[in-house]
């Protein structure tokens, strides 16, 4: 099977037309061939679908499944079947519902706040100007960070007695916030925590994005007489539409799953006030044992986004498919 | 110098124009750099100065938080389970993901797509919807503290992710090197393990970051399985510190500052392969 120095260059330098070259397995019959390649087939993929199935697949049939069960977590399945018991104690559990509408308020302040804030930072950034380099390494440094690191930074840096943010706010005249344990503030702390993590993110997206765009488009348009924002208007903004999409479509899911930055900086606090439903599954999952009421909140994280991606793709994602259908031979997303 | 100032008509537009750029952009580099000055400059005091001069420089200099926190072997065994866990993640998750994006690109065979797709979809089953049956699965399995518990569950998540980059870089290989290969007597494993691979030596290098980046951060899943603080990685060691010592956040600042620096070389030499991953995964995602 291995191919040695000789026959190779003798095939190469014989005068014998290619075509004519006996293909790999001169005898082997055609059914041994087609054998050989499903064989290959099989081997190559097994590794990755034992692994895909068990830790991926696996879990999540599971949270579905134990999500209609009373089950304190002993055991690998639960016994007691409850039926939808726990998606209607959901509905009336005001910390869940109260999880949906930060998440909602989370969504809103990225996609207004956030989001156009890091677009307009990218097209500075896409500016001739000097260090643009250095300031770029800059935002994006916040990224490579765990969000634990983020979240520890942040509580000593808000915390009210020894923190830097009060002190600033006394330097300006604006008195003092307890920022994190007061439930008016806390939420709109930690948008500020996360802005911090991850607008560099979407910032060098977003640059991507502008830099794929081809010079001649907005040159074109400013001959034509436009300026610099009518250009952004009608050229640059619809051609960042893609990427546009996209970073609205991670901000979304990465909301919902939002747990570690929560868990670390607030606990969910005060009194559940900056809870996610991610630390509400931690604290009835792990905390109370009540592994089938928290797996039916992994449903509706779940739920939620399948939801939303599907939809996402159907209706606003698929026009930039269409045209990528050739990269991406009808895979999704 | 005036000819070139004529030139370039110097109004007062010409010259505001740079100047407000710069100042946005130093003022949101500012917001970005205060917390991460501020951690290194405060591990740099006691409490007492913290509270009474938080925004200046340390006065005296009191290093000992810091040398402390080199001094704990705790600390390093931390950055010791983190390291391994990256490279363990990256390697299985690198190593499963190319067998599987190959067939994926040069294959055709019934199927295909779909399987793809449920690959694919992987990249939307947010890892905290997992996390309570997967603790369970692993209890299971006796994986428990041990750091494969921790390992293959992540390469596991990072499947989606990297296949779907490596599949669409083989398809850019031209299939006359694949038949090539085989006129030359390459098996299919020969033309993988001995042409395609080396030929996709950057692809393999962009994921393997995503992968380390990925796993060093991770905090939820090292969290629910280690109890024992042996195969603590650091993101639950600065948890766990900083919920310890609560009252000594000179003591805490120490510890994050010298828990953020592996991330930050790592990014200073990684960078291009980082940023190229993310965007790529991000359009091709």
């Amino acid at each position: 099977m291995k191919t040695t120095k000789g026959p190779e260059s003798a095939v190469t330098a014989s005068p014998v037309p290619r075509r004519l070259i006996p293909p790999t397995q001169p005898r082997a019959p055609k059914n041994q061939g087609k054998a050989r390649k499903r064989i290959t087939i099989i081997l190559f993929l097994l590794p990755g679908v034992i692994l895909f199935s068990l830790l991926v697949l696996a879990p999540i049939l599971l949270a579905m499944y134990s999500s209609v069960f009373k089950w304190n977590g002993f055991g690998l399945l639960p016994t007691n079947f409850v039926g939808l018991d726990n998606f209607t104690r959901l509905l009336d559990n005001e910390i869940f519902l109260g999880d949906l509408r930060r998440g909602a308020l989370l969504i809103v302040l990225s996609l207004v706040v956030q989001l156009p804030l890091s677009l307009a930072i990218a097209l500075l950034l896409n500016q001739k100007m000097r260090l643009r380099a250095v300031y770029r390494l800059l935002f994006f440094a916040p990224y490579v960070l765990s969000e634990v690191i983020a979240a520890v930074l942040f509580s000593m840096l808000l915390s009210p007695e020894r923190g830097l943010a009060n002190e600033v706010l006394g330097f300006l005249g604006l008195g003092s916030s307890s920022f994190l344990s007061e439930p008016d503030t806390v939420m709109f702390s930690l948008f500020v925590v996360i802005t911090w993590k991850y607008f560099g993110f979407y910032v060098i997206l977003y640059l991507a994005g502008r830099q794929s765009i081809p010079k001649e488009l907005t040159e074109a348009a400013q001959i034509d007489g436009c300026g610099p924002w009518h250009v952004f208007r009608y050229v640059t903004l619809p051609l960042l539409g893609p990427t546009i999409r996209i970073t609205i479509f991670l901000s979304v899911i990465g909301t919902i799953q939002l747990f570690d930055l929560v868990y670390v900086l607030t606990g969910g606090g005060p009194v559940h006030a900056s809870e996610t439903l991610g630390v509400t599954m931690y604290d009835i999952g792990f905390n109370r044992f009540q592994v089938g009421y928290a797996s039916a909140i992994s449903v509706v994280m779940f739920l939620l986004s399948l939801v939303f991606a599907i939809g996402y793709q159907r209706f606003v994602l698929k026009r930039d498919l269409d045209g990528a259908t050739t990269t991406m031979g009808g895979g999704r997303r | 110098m005036s000819v070139h100032a004529r030139e370039r008509r110097t109004t007062p537009a010409r010259i505001a124009r740079p100047i407000a750029l710069h100042t946005i952009v130093i003022v949101i580099g500012v917001f970005v750099i205060v917390p991460i000055v501020y951690g290194v400059l405060g591990g740099f005091k006691d409490n007492p100065q913290l509270s009474n001069n938080p925004i200046g420089l340390p006065a005296p200099w009191v290093p000992e938080n810091y040398t402390n926190v080199l001094a704990s072997s705790d600390f390093w065994r931390q950055v010791f389970n983190s390291s391994l866990i990256a490279l363990s993640t990256a390697l299985v998750t690198v190593a499963v993901s190319a067998l599987a994006a190959f067939v994926f690109a040069r294959f055709a065979f019934r199927g295909r797509e779909l399987l793809f797709t449920i690959f694919a979809a992987g990249l939307m089953f947010p890892f905290a919807v997992a996390i309570l049956p997967l603790f369970i699965i692993l209890r299971f399995f006796g994986l428990l503290n041990n750091p494969l518990g921790v390992i293959l569950p992540q390469a596991a998540f990072g499947l989606a992710l990297t296949i779907i980059i490596l599949r669409s870089f083989f398809r850019s290989i031209p299939h006359e090197v694949e038949e090539a290969a085989i006129l030359d007597g390459c098996t299919p494993f020969g033309f993988f393990w001995r042409i395609l691979l080396p030929m996709a030596r950057p692809a393999l290098a962009t994921v393997s970051v995503l992968a380390v980046v990925n796993s060093w951060n991770n905090f939820f899943l090292p969290l629910v399985v280690f109890n024992d603080k042996v195969w603590w990685t650091l993101p639950v060691g600065v948890q766990q510190f900083s919920g310890q010592y609560s009252a000594d956040t000179a003591k805490i600042l120490a510890y994050v500052v010298l828990a953020m620096i592996p991330a930050l070389a790592f990014y200073a030499v990684a960078e291009r392969q980082l940023i190229g991953g993310l965007t790529a995964g991000a359009t091709k995602g």
